[in-house]
């Protein structure tokens, strides 16, 4: 009797052993595995603090050669190590303005149709159709932009510019020349053909979040759509619109292969848009493997450093529009 | 009399605005819709004129000669296969803490802030980090091997000219944001009360995370993947001075590497007419690639919500 009492001891020791060696086995895996995630979380961090260093460290010989100076100058001679930012700076800035001009309303358009007037059937194709666009290759808008509309705008479009313009004062050195097909305006064109998908997609998804009824309750009143969409629509969504939009701006100021094709890549600054220009993803893409070691690609990580601080602000900037958004959502 | 007349015109001048900004966003819609159909129509014109046989079986050609893409497909697929092999499980583990470990948490929102800047950085600036750690130093080190085994050790040398390896690093830069948001999205859609069930049957969290949220969110997370595929294998800034371009046909990953998107670059920017064409058959190859593999992560995405 005794005996089987100590057995069933025994065994119960053995099985209590036997448990917490699975478990302790369970709580390692667990450590282990939560341990790996996180370094993985610190990853992303390393990676973007990672990018900012470098291209730090790589632009420190040119700041220290050229100072404040490199922001203001615009003479770009490789052969005597002379190089000044402010054309590639300008350039950049120039063609993202013009783009976001020519796709804020775009974009905004096609959203309020999707939510708004659009028959239901074709609600989903047409939405997957636009975002179809965000996912084209930028390569596939620069080599249409070289080959097909460059020569469509030189041929068709610039002439009629420089015509429409020409008597009218300060206009009209905005559009001069007109002769060459590559240019900034070309450039700008193309960048808005590529971030009115992002505009559209961003707006539908914050429209979509105007609750029924209040849109409901304007309609009962007899708003017309337009005015629903002017008085509640966008006021209730105008903080994320406006995120989107700059997040599509972040897209546009650093867009390389694109603006690459069809800007021309001239290190001067123009008054007329229908001129040849550069931006600064250009100009590295363009320039970075021929470039001597030392102040000359030291030039172009200082570029690129600029470049970065720039989007890096803009898109900081959306985040935390977007950020708001959701938050509202939240609660 | 003149008060109903008043109230009309306003009636009619309202009506009359509401129509108008009405046809502006039907027009705007469809110049966006001009505008795909535009882009790939002149591609599809151009491209599939120019693909034959030997686009798939020869080399790139030099100068005003005739060849094929056969070295940059090839490479290309090498270093996309490479770049999401490298940054999709960071990718996932990274969301998988952001989602099951740290949601709420203040370094999640950190993270998030961080993953986001990086998901729309500029791809070019990506290209210039990875060259400075992998092209420009010259990097050699010993890995000692037990025994025998290698001859004692294996030699690693790395960097100092362009490489494959760091063409497929700058991809997988890119991989891990877009892997990071949908894992991190995905895992938070799958419904507490799953992993609770797992839990109060004594399931180890990481098992409950593994076998449980994992399979729950499986659609989700490829679609994830593809779509991070489908934007790499368009990607060309950051192979300009990582992989740079390969004119022969190569493997070695510790060489300047053949690829499409470098190809087009190259090609189109060339006086030469057969490279044109050539650059032509390329858009429309990465094109297709890139449109259906999108097509695709999205219809699985749409079915999983029908089905969920």
């Amino acid at each position: 009797m005794s005996g089987t009492m100590l057995n069933v001891g025994l065994d119960a020791a053995k099985l209590t052993e036997q448990r917490s060696r699975v478990l302790r086995g369970f709580a390692k895996g667990d450590r282990a595995f939560s341990l790996t995630t996180l370094i993985a979380c610190w990853t992303v961090v390393i990676i973007l603090t990672g990018v900012m260093v470098a291209l730090f460290r790589g632009a420190l010989p040119a700041f220290q050669a050229y100072g404040w100076e490199f922001f203001v100058s615009q003479r770009w001679s490789p052969p005597k190590e002379i190089f000044g930012g402010l054309p590639a700076i300008y350039g950049t800035l120039i063609t993202s303005l013009i783009a976001m001009a020519i796709a804020m309303p775009i974009g905004l358009g096609i959203a309020i149709f999707l939510t708004e007037t659009c028959p239901m059937a074709l609600r989903k194709p047409i939405g997957i159709a636009v975002e179809l666009l965000a996912g084209v290759p930028s390569i596939i808008y620069g080599i249409w932009g070289l080959f097909i509309f460059a020569p469509f705008l030189a041929e068709h479009v610039n002439p009629a510019l420089v015509k429409f313009f020409a008597p009218i004062p300060l206009l009209n050195a905005l559009f001069a020349n007109g002769s060459y097909g590559t240019n900034v305006l070309t450039a700008s064109l193309i960048l808005s053909i590529m971030i009115i998908p992002f505009i559209s997609s961003v707006s539908r998804d914050v429209f979509e979040t105007v609750p029924a009824v209040l849109k409901e309750a304007a309609y009962g009143l007899g708003c017309t759509t337009w005015e629903v969409v002017r008085k509640v629509v966008i006021p209730h969504t105008r903080v994320g619109v406006i995120g989107g939009g700059m997040l599509a701006l972040g897209r546009a100021l650093g867009e390389t292969m694109a603006v690459t094709f069809v800007i021309g890549n001239a290190h001067r600054i123009n008054p007329s848009f229908l001129d040849p220009g550069t931006t600064i993803s250009a100009t590295i893409a363009n320039e970075f493997t021929e470039a001597d070691p030392g102040l000359y690609s030291s030039t172009l990580f200082a570029l690129g450093f600029i470049l970065f601080v720039i989007t890096f602000i803009v898109l900081a900037a959306a985040r935390l529009m977007l950020m708001r958004i959701e938050r509202r959502l939240g609660n | 009399m003149s008060a109903v007349n008043m109230d009309m015109r306003l009636y009619a001048s309202r009506k009359l605005r509401n129509s108008v900004m009405m046809t502006l966003c039907v027009a705007a819609a469809g110049i966006g819709l001009m505008w795909l159909a535009l882009i790939l129509g002149t591609l599809l014109f151009e491209g599939v004129t120019g693909v034959e046989l030997k686009v798939f079986t020869e080399m790139t050609p030099p100068p005003g000669d005739s060849g094929g893409l056969l070295n940059a497909i090839v490479g290309s697929l090498f270093m996309t296969v490479l770049g999401t092999l490298m940054g999709t499980p960071i990718g996932i583990l990274a969301g998988t803490y952001m989602a099951e470990y740290g949601r709420n948490s203040k370094l999640t929102t950190f993270v998030r802030f961080i993953n986001d800047i990086l998901l729309s950085a500029p791809s070019i600036v990506i290209g210039l980090f990875v060259y400075t750690i992998l092209v420009a130093p010259h990097i050699e080190f010993a890995i000692p091997m037990p025994g025998n085994l290698f001859g004692g050790a294996i030699n690693v040398e790395l960097g100092g000219h362009f490489s494959g390896l760091a063409g497929a690093v700058a991809l997988a830069i890119i991989v891990i944001p877009v892997v990071v948001r949908t894992t991190e999205d995905m895992l938070n859609l799958v419904p507490v009360h799953l992993r609770e069930a797992a839990s109060a049957l004594g399931m180890p969290r990481s098992l409950v995370i593994r076998h449980v949220a994992y399979r729950a969110a499986r659609a989700g997370i490829i679609t994830g993947v593809l779509l991070a595929v489908a934007r790499i294998s368009g990607e060309t800034a950051p192979l300009l001075f990582t992989a740079l371009n390969n004119q022969f046909w190569s493997l070695e990953l510790n060489h300047p590497l053949a690829n499409l998107p470098v190809v087009i670059f190259q090609y189109a920017m060339s006086p030469y007419e057969e490279w044109q064409r050539l650059a032509w058959v390329g858009a429309l190859l990465i094109t297709s690639a890139v449109l259906m593999l999108s097509i695709f992560a999205r219809t699985l995405g749409t079915q999983r919500s029908k089905n969920g």
